[in-house]
């Protein structure tokens, strides 16, 4: 008598697997999981970058992904950053142009390769992704061009009370950029101690200052 | 011995195009380390040619051609099978010869 | 009637020469930036370490004394050509996905008696660590102009395209950034450096398809390992281990999204 012998149920099913999405294939959620425990275990420290650099806030947790976040936790998290921004002392917004100029130019800080944390060594790096002074034609798109930023929102007077609010969202912005796009591409300048109170000053003084080459 | 250069010769009529990349530091003396000290010149200082062991080109270099430099010229006379001989000294008494034949 | 003749081919000259510069004014950076390349295509040192890494991978060498003439990339014991576009894949001797850089490493331990932690963990540029990038640069350089086809029939593929989207999303540090954050986008660029979007096929020749290449502003050939690692650098994230899973499963996402993109590897950077 001949007997047919199936081949087990489980390589059936192996070897009629070949696309994407077949059962064999994890759930998103556990190789969301995976990818964690990968990236945990792909990086060590180096200099000043410590691996617990890779530690997520929500914000960074709920913008890691090609869609965004629900509207809710999108606005939690702009709620969170703007309720965390620090204003200026005695609400001196203004600083130097020409240092913030220098500032904008400068793209080191905070890689493994820098030696110091300190916000005064740090640069603002605004050239790599903003347009700022049209002089400057090594610029970047990921942002948008900053030309003209003051005199298009019509700040001819930065102590006149019609521009405060212009003056507190461009603080606001440089502060923690998440408090106006949860999701922003801009990193949070004040909010993650990337730079100090006078540099940022230096900042606002290269956009707001009627003087500045950016507002001619 | 300093690593080899990569010679190709094309037979082009009656005449050889010859290029040449040579794998070299090319330091011009001005640059410093990350400990501030200027790291000491070291470049090419001549490159001589020869077509079957006759010389065709002598060049004089200087800290102005950058690191692996790439020369490429042409001899008149030359014809597919002829031997084609590039060498060069540095300012520190290294050299280098390679050969190719002309394709 | 000669002064004539030599008046009418002088305004000529110049007309030309006008619209010559008119011409030049217009090009814009990319087109500048393209030109210089172009330029310098004609002798790229890659070809240098192209050439040792084929003497490297011919020699015997090692505790063991013998060649990587029978390492297996992927395409069976020494078949180098078309290895390059199918990385990273699945091996079944070290039973996970490996890229190419990790894959040589793993013939220079197994076939050459290296110690592979070791060369993994010598800086790049340094030791068998320079001779990892020369035989990189030599394998690429056996593919180029094949189109990346990288399988994805084995789950560990499939598994690994899913953990590098993830990887290549994940935001952090003290900038946010992500790789998304550059290479998320169409048209984008830093600085003036054109940035492709990796989150799909780029187009031949770009992004994951560029790399091994020279980089003439420092000199140094670079392997995609080295640039992975110089791309975390300056995302301010902490350093990723030469050949660790991120930066295998994110050239397993890459790769696998610019398939039938044209290699142009080793290709030559600014």
């Amino acid at each position: 008598m001949h007997t047919i012998q199936l081949p087990a149920v489980p390589a059936l099913v192996v070897t009629a697997c070949g696309i994407i999405g077949c059962a064999s294939m994890p759930s998103s959620s556990e190789l969301d999981q995976q990818a964690r425990a990968a990236i945990k275990a792909s990086f060590r420290d180096q200099g000043i970058a410590k691996v617990d650099r890779l530690n997520q806030d929500l914000g960074q947790r709920a913008c890691s992904g090609p869609t965004p976040p629900s509207p809710e936790v999108a606005q939690r998290i702009e709620a969170d950053a703007l309720a965390g921004i620090r204003w200026p002392e005695s609400g001196r917004y203004l600083g130097d142009w020409r240092e913030g100029e220098k500032l904008a130019q400068n793209g080191r800080g905070l890689t493994w390769t820098d030696t110091s944390a300190a916000p005064r060594d740090n640069g603002a790096s605004c050239y790599n992704c903003h347009q700022i002074d049209k002089k400057e034609i090594s610029f970047g798109t990921i942002g948008p061009s900053l030309w003209n930023y003051g005199k298009l929102r019509g700040v001819r007077d930065p102590g006149d009370a019609a521009a405060a609010p212009i003056l507190q969202y461009t603080w606001g912005k440089l502060w923690n950029s998440k408090a106006y796009a949860a999701c922003s591409n801009m990193p949070r300048f004040g909010h993650m101690q990337l730079l100090d109170e006078d540099q940022l000053r230096h900042l606002m003084a290269l956009l707001l200052d009627p003087k500045s080459p950016v507002n001619q | 011995m300093a690593d080899p250069m990569r010679i190709r010769a094309q037979a082009q009529g009656d005449k050889a195009v010859v290029r040449v990349l040579m794998s070299h530091e090319m330091e011009t003396g001005q640059r410093k380390d990350s400990a501030g000290k200027t790291i000491p010149a070291w470049f090419i200082q001549e490159v001589t040619a020869s077509l079957n062991g006759s010389p065709v080109l002598t060049a004089q270099w200087g800290t102005a051609v950058s690191k692996n430099p790439f020369m490429q010229f042409t001899i008149r006379g030359a014809k597919a099978g002829d031997k084609v001989s590039v060498s060069w000294v540095d300012n520190r008494g290294d050299k280098r010869t390679d050969e190719a034949t002309v394709a | 009637m000669r002064r004539g003749l030599l008046v009418r081919s002088g305004a000529w000259a110049m007309a030309t020469l006008l619209a010559g510069a008119a011409a030049q004014a217009q090009k814009n950076t990319a087109d500048g930036i393209a030109e210089y390349r172009k330029m310098l295509e004609d002798g790229n040192p890659a070809d240098l370490f192209e050439a040792k890494g084929e003497a490297l991978w011919k020699q015997k060498r090692g505790p063991k004394n013998a060649s990587l003439e029978s390492c297996d990339l992927g395409k069976g014991p020494g078949v180098v050509k078309g290895a390059f576009v199918e990385l990273p894949r699945y091996f079944a001797d070290t039973a996970k996905v490996q890229d190419l850089e990790s894959r040589l490493v793993s013939c220079m331990q197994a076939l050459q008696g290296f110690d592979g932690a070791a060369i993994a963990g010598t800086p790049f540029g340094r030791g068998e660590q320079d001779n990892v990038t020369a035989l990189a640069t030599y394998v690429a350089a056996a593919s180029r102009g094949l189109r990346f086809s990288l399988p994805q029939g084995h789950p560990e593929e499939r598994r690994l395209y899913e953990v590098g989207k993830r990887v290549f999303y994940f935001r952090g540090g003290p900038y946010d950034f992500s790789c998304a954050s550059c290479h998320g986008e169409d048209g984008k660029r830093i600085r003036l450096q054109d940035l492709p979007n990796l989150t799909k096929n780029p187009g031949d020749g770009v992004g994951f398809a560029a790399w091994p290449a020279y980089r003439v502003s420092n000199g140094q050939m670079w392997g995609m390992q080295l640039r992975l690692n110089d791309c975390y650098r300056q995302q301010r994230f902490p350093y990723p281990g030469f050949g660790s899973e991120v930066t295998v499963a994110l050239g397993v996402y890459m790769g696998v999204n610019a398939k039938g993109a044209e290699s142009i590897a080793p290709a030559i950077k600014r």
